[in-house]
């Protein structure tokens, strides 16, 4: 149980680390260290695909394609834009009157103390691949659909346009 | 084994949602406070993320799978986001040569 809150504290600390560094290059490792964070959650709460699959695409795929992005637009802390003092501490403060209604509407509501016992089966591939393809069969083809729109949309956008004479 | 698997779970499911709303919040003072378009997307990763582990969450206290089907639904959502958003971010660095958030005013009326 006390895994949970020491894993928890670094979460909370490393996403403050990423949006509070300089350097956009420690902003993504940062957020790289609070994806594995994550992904020990995902082991803590018996979801073991999520957590392999936290794994490869966050941390494997799409913080790579940030880094690769920063690394191909040569940005680093020099070239940071910086926000003046006055909107920096707005921002935080709305961040924190954020915080404040979420506390407040769970006082509220009273959700009940129960403990969550994770289920060991129902994160397996085998009992998971059964739900997706019975029950979400359609939004599995759909998102496929998206996917690859995604990525043709991305090859069109990035190509570079060719100059009319 | 056994034993710390019973250790580690017996979490309140209050502790899960506190938890992951601070992290919710961390994302929107993330987008709130920086003015580089790529640090944006990843706070709304960010908020992506605490959202998907409380979906995980929930699934295990209810003992239903479908939770954790959305979750794999919302990376699949992410990663073309991010695939497009950066392709964007590129084609607009290009023409600007910034990604200063204040600098994309051409939508302005």
């Amino acid at each position: 149980m006390s895994v949970f809150y020491l894993v928890a504290f670094l979460a909370i600390f490393f996403a403050l680390m990423t949006i509070f560094t300089k350097n956009p290059v420690h902003s993504v490792l940062y957020l790289v260290v609070t994806f594995f964070t994550l992904t020990i959650h995902y082991i803590l709460l018996n979801a073991q695909f999520l957590a392999v699959v936290n794994f490869i695409v966050y941390m494997g795929a799409i913080m790579v394609l940030f880094l690769f992005v920063l690394m191909l637009l040569n940005l680093n802390g020099d070239t940071e834009p910086v926000k003046s003092n006055l909107a920096k501490i707005m921002g935080a403060i709305a961040g924190m009157c954020l915080i404040a209604t979420f506390l407040g509407a769970f006082r509220v509501l009273q959700p009940n103390n129960e403990m969550v016992v994770g289920n060991a089966e129902i994160g397996l591939v085998k009992n998971l691949g059964k739900v997706l393809f019975n029950e979400f069969l359609l939004p599995f083809e759909i998102s496929s659909i998206l996917l690859l729109t995604a990525m043709v949309g991305a090859v069109l956008l990035a190509k570079k346009e060719v100059r009319k004479v | 084994m056994d034993s710390m698997i019973t250790q580690i779970q017996g979490v309140p499911l209050n502790h899960y949602i506190i938890f992951c709303s601070l992290i919710f919040a961390i994302g929107v003072t993330g987008v709130l406070i920086r003015r580089n378009v790529i640090i944006i997307m990843m706070s709304i990763e960010l908020m992506l993320n605490s959202v998907n582990l409380l979906l995980a969450a929930f699934s295990a206290y209810r003992g239903d799978a479908s939770g954790q089907v959305f979750v794999f639904f919302i990376m699949a959502l992410a990663a073309a986001e991010v695939a497009v958003g950066l392709a964007i971010i590129i084609m607009v660095y290009r023409n600007t040569k910034s990604v200063d958030i204040e600098s994309l005013s051409k939508l302005r009326w």
